[in-house]
Formats: structure tokens, sequence, C-alpha cells
């Protein structure tokens, strides 16, 4: 292969360097009215009365909106397909706010400062009431957070709202109990997993403005621009005709970008005046307003006979919502399916709990989301088990993890939101991913650990898998044509949001139609000018996105082979082509020459194809994740030294990408390990709204990453390729809780690992002595 | 009121208010390399160069940028399309959103300390975060274009 497993720089890399305009402000028109929300103090409060009547009178105030603006349309921001697997129980605006910094109302001025002014001007009554802000007190309160009638579920989600209940679920295999009676060998611990903030560093941005056919064209740095144009009109009943959302280069997304944030407000403003709008989120609101990971109490409970055979996981989960319900069953679900079938030879299995609602901000999508969490307490409860039997943790593993042309029955039963897809794993090289690992970090020198002095150095180490798209559901598309000169375009609806995918895709192209990159030009996610795409999420778009342009490409190349041999007055079989020539017998016609000749002179004709593609299955990337440590004896102080992943993602399709895809996970994951903490105080204000009270890995908390991929060909996916965006995440904070266990023997078992934390363990620890 | 900023090593005048920060001044006048991103210092999208030296524009008000040499990455396009070519080479282009403040600092660094360490760029580059890259291929792509440069 030429181009496909090369290193080939982005696309757009050197123009995005350069400063080019490229993301969603830089687009906005610069007579755009500014829309500024004023948002709750309240964590649950009732809108009793607002008097906007000075507000309105500002020179320069265009308009104050209020939930009686707006026709009363139930729906969700998830930003899903449809119908969604998360409850509608949102309204533009509404009587009701439910954590602080929900929407209370808007302003629409000619200016932030006249915006500011009026926002200060506004009265609102507001009937206080009482919150739930521990999650563990939601289920069956006499609070009832969604009180009204007019929400639903679109399917049976298990959606109870009058017991703040927003989804729940039940499977098992098997009798758990009595697998787990009959173990020789029994653990059961509980963990809990925080609440972590995306922070990618453009804001949320919409704008929008009224086209010469008179339609709404929306800017948004989104990354399902096809289920926004849905989304917004159905809520705000404009004809999808009317809409067009374009997504222009988006700076990180990380899943918060997958559901609706400011474009419904800006849409209805500028399809109501005529005028163009626009709204950026401060970093505040980025924090306090949109929306972050769902925080989990996962209870795990393993059984193993003396022959170290795992045969029972039960795993009871309770998951915070916050005030609204997107992604409320998904991220639940996959905390089950995409981390319980690593273990597949166990003879019982269930999964069960409820996801709640609490008076915080949403919860929403987040890279890796619920697996993350789920691999935290299967991974840290394996080693549990493994200390209790004496078992050499690295050897539990390869004896009972999943293999190749293995299977899990979870995948049948489990998917998300809905029953998932029975599949053998034809590509799983865990096993190559493990010995390579414990190689690379030098397992056998260290483990358990080494004391030196006041520092203890120590390895841990997890392993994970994830998904490939959601099979049957997610639907990718492209088009590619071939112009005049003999170069290509390539459209399609996939969503590039910083993670490469125009890069990626383009590669597929060039490498089907055995051209370079340059002659292949990328055009992605308008949905007026690229086909249909459900965008950057569920690590969809190598494997989906990339199969449909890979089927696209081969369909383009053989009507060009038809159309040579038209030329040639030839059969088809007879007609080969090399990327830039045709030949047949002893006749030969350039690709510029034969473009030209079809596009000018004889037969004229558009050469275009289309293809889509639905994945039958998701095939998971597998990956294991070792993590070297020092920890200060004293202060509890950690030092990464080493983070080594070898990755099973089948062919990368471009290894420095891949790579960055990785590193950049692990980094995130390391940070929700260590530090990252979405911090409220006891009436609900969240404290940790700015990046000085938040804190992200720094370039200074980051020594070494040792990522590798190892051989893999995975028969479904274009040239080989899995998917690769999420899988990194997953196993940080179980590695680093099993290395702490391993250098001071206390385990931790509650997200973020603060050194406050360890030494107040190693402190009870000392004590029971 | 008036000023008279020199942007790129051209002057320009400019309407402004008093209270109107560099940031949102150039980014009117359509120097789109700028970029806001938390709104109080902590992110570095948003780096200027005063006389060479990296600045957070989100918090500077334009009219102390007056009698300064005020750089953006349009102003070192040479550079930055170099360093662009060694972060591409390194597969150290994510997102981007940080890429055209990251120029400008490498550039400064570069004018500083012509043989900067691994550690040296660490520190200098502290103020830019990133929440794509993982920090590693970006400082094997400047050291490279560092490296090169010297």
């Amino acid at each position: 292969m030429k181009v496909i497993n090369h290193k080939v720089p982005s696309v757009d890399g050197l123009g995005i360097m350069k400063g080019r305009k490229a993301y969603t402000d830089d687009f906005a028109e610069r007579d755009s009215l500014i829309v500024k929300v004023l948002r709750s103090p309240h964590a649950f409060a009732k809108i009793l009365s607002i008097n906007a009547e000075e507000a309105k009178k500002l020179e320069g105030i265009e308009m104050v909106l209020t939930h009686k603006d707006f026709k009363r349309i139930p729906f969700t921001r998830a930003g899903q397909g449809y119908p969604e697997p998360s409850p509608h129980d949102k309204f533009v605006l509404d009587e009701y706010v439910r954590y602080v910094g929900d929407e209370v109302l808007a302003v629409v001025g000619q200016s932030d400062a006249v915006c500011e002014k009026a926002l200060n001007l506004i009265d609102v009554e507001y009937e206080v009431l009482e919150p739930i802000l521990d999650f563990q007190q939601a289920m069956d309160n006499d609070i009832i957070i969604h009180p009204e009638d007019d929400i639903h579920e679109m399917f049976n989600i298990g959606f109870k709202p009058k017991q703040n209940i927003a989804a729940s679920y039940h499977m098992h295999i098997g009798d758990v109990e009595k697998t787990l009676n009959e173990c020789d060998y029994s653990i059961e611990e509980t963990f809990y997993t925080q609440a972590q903030a995306h922070v990618m560093l453009e804001p949320h941005t919409v704008n929008a403005r009224m086209d010469f056919q008179e339609r709404l064209v929306i800017y948004s740095a989104t990354q399902t621009p096809f289920h926004v144009r849905r989304i917004i009109s159905q809520a705000l009943e404009i004809p999808m005709s009317k809409l067009r959302v374009i997504k222009p280069r988006v700076g990180g997304g990380f899943g918060g970008k997958q559901a609706i944030h400011g474009e419904m407000l800006v849409a209805y403003v500028t399809y109501k005046t005529g005028k163009p709008a626009k709204m950026i989120y401060t970093r505040k609101e980025v924090f306090e307003s949109s929306y972050s990971r769902h925080p989990m109490k996962l209870t795990m409970r393993l059984g193993a006979d003396k022959d170290g055979l795992l045969k029972a996981i039960d795993c009871h989960v309770l998951s915070d919502t916050g005030a609204y319900g997107e992604h409320a069953l998904t991220v639940y679900m996959v905390a089950g399916s995409k981390v319980l079938p690593l273990y597949n030879k166990v003879d019982s299995v269930r999964f069960h709990g409820h996801v709640v609602y609490t008076n915080h901000t949403p919860a929403g999508a987040f890279r890796g989301y619920g697996a993350i969490q789920g691999n935290f307490a299967l991974e840290s409860a394996i080693d549990i088990l493994c200390h209790k039997m004496d078992m050499d943790p690295i050897e539990f593993r390869q004896k009972n993890m999943i293999k190749e042309n293995e299977t899990s029955p979870i995948f049948k039963i489990m998917g998300e939101g809905t029953e998932g897809t029975a599949m053998m794993m034809e590509t799983c090289k865990l096993e190559e991913c493990v010995s390579r690992g414990k190689d690379l970090i030098h397992w056998d020198d260290i483990y358990p650990a080494k004391d030196k002095g006041d520092k203890i150095r120590s390895v841990g180490m997890a392993i994970a898998m994830q998904g490939s798209g959601i099979p049957l559901i997610d639907m990718g598309s492209a088009t590619i044509k071939l112009n005049d000169d003999g170069f290509y375009n390539l459209m399609v609806g996939a969503t590039e949001i910083g993670q490469g995918s125009d890069t990626v895709l383009t590669q597929i192209a060039a490498e089907v139609l055995m051209t370079d990159v340059d002659h292949v030009i990328i055009y992605s996610s308008d949905t007026d000018l690229t086909p249909f795409d459900v965008g950057a999420y569920a690590s969809s778009t190598t494997f989906v996105s990339g199969n449909a342009v890979y089927k696209a490409a081969h369909a383009l190349k053989t009507t060009m082979l038809q159309e040579a041999a038209r030329i040639f007055d030839v059969k088809v079989e007879e007609v080969s082509f090399d990327g830039k020539t045709f030949t047949a017998k002893a006749k030969s016609l350039s690709l510029k020459d034969f473009s030209n000749e079809i596009t000018y002179s004889e037969s004229q004709k558009q050469l275009q194809e289309t293809s889509s593609y639905v994945g039958p299955k998701s095939p998971p990337p597998f990956m294991a994740g070792f993590i070297e440590i020092e920890i200060d004896k004293e202060t509890g102080e950690i030092d990464i030294c080493d983070y080594v992943s070898v990755v099973d993602c089948g062919t990368t399709i471009n290894p420095m990408l891949a790579k960055g895809q990785v590193d950049g996970a692990i980094v995130q994951g390391l940070g929700m390990a260590m530090f990252e903490d979405v911090k409220y105080s006891k009436n609900g204000r969240m404290i940790s709204s700015d990046l000085l009270n938040y804190k992200i890995p720094t370039r200074l908390d980051i020594n070494k990453l040792t990522t590798e991929f190892v051989d893999s060909y995975e028969e479904s996916g274009p040239f080989g390729a899995k998917s690769v965006g999420e899988i990194g995440i997953d196993t940080p904070p179980a590695a680093l809780a099993n290395a702490i266990e391993n250098a001071l023997g206390v385990r931790m078992t509650e997200l973020p690992i603060t050194p406050e934390k360890i030494i107040k363990k190693l402190k009870e620890k000392n004590n029971e002595k | 009121m008036k000023i008279k900023l020199n942007i790129n090593q051209q002057i320009k005048n400019f309407e402004i208010e008093p209270g109107d920060f560099l940031l949102d001044v150039l980014r009117d006048a359509g120097y789109m390399s700028l970029r806001r991103g938390c709104d109080n210092t902590s992110c570095g999208v948003c780096t200027v160069l005063l006389d060479n030296r990296p600045v957070p524009s989100c918090s500077l008000l334009a009219l102390k940028a007056q009698n300064h040499q005020i750089t953006t990455v349009e102003g070192i396009q040479e550079e930055a399309d170099k360093l662009g070519r060694y972060f591409g080479d390194e597969g150290a282009d994510q997102c981007g959103y940080c890429n055209p403040s990251m120029a400008l600092c490498v550039y400064a660094l570069k004018l500083e300390n012509k043989d900067a360490k691994e550690e040296d760029i660490k520190k200098y580059l502290v103020g830019n975060l990133c929440r794509c890259t993982g920090y590693v291929a970006q400082h094997k792509a400047i050291k490279r274009y560092l490296g090169d440069a010297s």
C-alpha cells in the first residue's frame, strides 16, 4: 500500500498553523446580533415572573426571549440518531430551572456590552425549590426534578421521571448469586468515578444568517451537523428544507460537541428577525452550562475458582445524569457492553442499575463514555481478586481474557440503548498487546514495586476494549467525483473535529484510486452539499465513514474503467488502470486526457459515485495499558515515569494520527485518574468553572508516552482498520490504582486519586495495624 | 477613542472603547489567527507577541499595546509554514485551535534561546494548553524545528 499505513501529514495542518480562517466564529457575519443567556443562580427553581421592560428599552437591544416565546415541544439535545435513546425532557426555554447555570432567558442585542447591561436590568422572581445534589439520594426522593407531564421517552428506556429515574436497565446471563456462592474466591468492592469536563479549547460556538434564498444557514462547532439540522427543525418547527448546517473546522470536541448547545436560540433569533446572530459560550458557560462526564457508583462482585478461572461478574451501577437525561441510558449501558466482554469465559454475569436525575450540570457524551467508568471498576476489581488469590494479575488476565475467534453473549444482548449485535472477534490481539506492553514497561524488573527510600517505584496495568461505531444504526456516506485534469473531490458527511478524519478518509480514497492525497480534495460536514453521516461519535468515523469512502472510491473506479473501455472500444476486463494511465492492449490514455475528454469532448458526463455504509457489527479495538510511577511515601505525590500503550486497532490508516489519538486519550485519562474533578458548592454551584480551578494536564505533567500498535487486520474494516478515537482513555484510572496498590498496599476506589486521598488511606491502613 | 497600533510592522488606526481588549480589537480587524479559549489568560490560544514576548491578548487592554510591536501569525507566515511542516511530520497537529499561538511562542523562544532543550521548551510553552495531543509529538516537532534552525 502506498498511502495507507504511511506517515501522511494532516491535509489541513499547514493552513491552520498559519492562522487561516477555519473555525466557526471566523465565519460569523460582522454585524451579527449577540445572543446572551441569563443563567439560573439556583440549583432548582420555578420562574414566577420576568420583568424585562427596562432591558427592552435599551438602545441596541433587539429582543428578550423567555419560555413564553416558545411552543412547548420537548426534545433531547443529545445529538443522537432518530428515534433517540434519550428522554425528550428539555425545552428551548422552560419555566423551571434545574441547575445553577440552566437557561432562564436570552437577551439579543447589537453588542456584548449592551447585552450585559440588559441582563443586569432584568428582574426574575423565582420560587426557590429544594434541590437534589447527592445522586445517591435521588431515586424515589420526595423532590421531583421533572414534574412536568409533557416529557416522554421515544421507546422503552426505563424512564420514570416521577421517581427521578432517567433510564434503567437490567441484564443477566446465568445465575450470578449461585455461581458466586460456588466460587472458591470472591470479592466485592464499590468504586466512585467523578464528573470530568471536556475542556476542548474552542468553546461552543454558533452563528446564523438568512441567505439569498431565504434559507437559514447555521455555522456550528458541532460533531453532528445532520442531527443538529433535524433537532432544530423538530424543536422550532422550521421546515428541514429551509435549514443548512455547516460545520467548519472544530477546535476539539471529545463528545462535548455531539450535543446541541446555543444552536436553538441563535437559529430562532435569525429565523425570527432575518438578521445574522451569534453566540460563543464563555469558558464559565462551557464548564457550568454544557456537559460533563456522568459520575457513577459501581459495585463490582467477582468470583473465581482455585485454578484462577473467573466464573462470575456482578456489576451494579448508579449513574448521575444531572438535570437532563442526555445519553443517560447509552453511557450507562456502555459501562457494561464495552467492558464486561473482556472476560468472556464466565458462567454468569449480571449488569443492572439506574440513571438518576440530580440538580447538577447535565452529563453527556464524553470520549470513552461508560467504558472508562466500567473499566476502572472491573480492572481494579480483577487486581483485588488476584491479590486475594495470590495470583499474578497478568497471568490471570491472560487466562481469562477474550481472544481471537471467540465471542461473548453480551454482544448480542447489550447495544447502546437497544439490543446489541452478535459478533465474533475476528481480530483480537490482546495477548500480543499484553506481552509486548509487559516487555516495554520492564514489568518483570519492577513488579510489584521497588523501594527507593523516600520514593517507591511501581507498575500497574489494565486491559480495555471499545467499539467501532454503533452496528445497524450508525450510517456514513461518501460521494466522490472525477474532475477534468484528473483529480477528485471527496464529499463526506463525516465530521472532522481535529481527530484527523479528513486526512484519514482522503488516504482511503487515494489508496483505492491509486493516487496521492494531493489529488483528492475533501469537503466534509455540510448538510446541503455532503451526503448523510451520523457524525463524529462512538468511534465510528474510520470504520463506518471509512468503509463508505472505500465503497464509493471502488464504485468510481469501476465506472471509470467502463468509460475507458467504451473509449477504447474493448471489453471492460481488458482495461487496466494504475492510477495515472488506462491501458488496453496497445492503447493507452492518461487519466488527465481521459477526464478532459469526458468533460469537454465526447459522450460528456460527470463521473460521480455515492456509497453508504452501515456496520453489521462493531469490531472492538483492544489495548493493554501499563503505567510506571514513582510515589513519594510522605506526601503521596505521584510522578508518571512512563505510560505504555499497546493497541490493536487493526490497520493504522495513518500511524502518526493514530498515535496522536492514543497519546491524547491517555493524557485525558490520566487527568481523570489523577486530578480533574468537577466540584460543586453545598448549594449546587460549580466551583471548578474556569481553568484556574479546573486543572487539565499541562506539558509539565507528561514525561514519556510509549505507544505502539500490534500487527492486526480486521477484514470488515477499510484496509483492515478498526477504530482508535476512544480506546486510549479507558485504562489509566485502573492501571494507576493497581500501581498504587502494588507500591503501597492500599486500594484506591474513588477518582480522582489525589495525594491527599492516598495519604488518608495509608493512615487508615497504619491505624488498623 | 482613537489609537494607533503597530501590527506586523504596519501602523493601523483604530477607534476603540477604553475598555476594549486587544483580542477583540484584532479579531474585529480580521486577524482571525487569534482565538478565544478561556477569558482569563489560562489557556494561551489568544497569544500575541508584544516586542517579541508572548502575551495573552484576551486580558490586555488594546490601548496598552500602543507603542509596542505586535506580532500575530499573519506576520510570521514563513516561520509558521516551516514549523507546520515539522508538526505535520510528527503528527503533532490535531484540532489546531492552539497551533497559531504555539507558532508565535516557538518563534519567540527561538529568538530568546537558540539551543533550547526539551525542559526549556516545556517551561516556555507551559501556558499553551493542548487537550488533543498529549504534548509528546509537539515537543518532538518543536525540538527538531529548533535544532534545524540553529
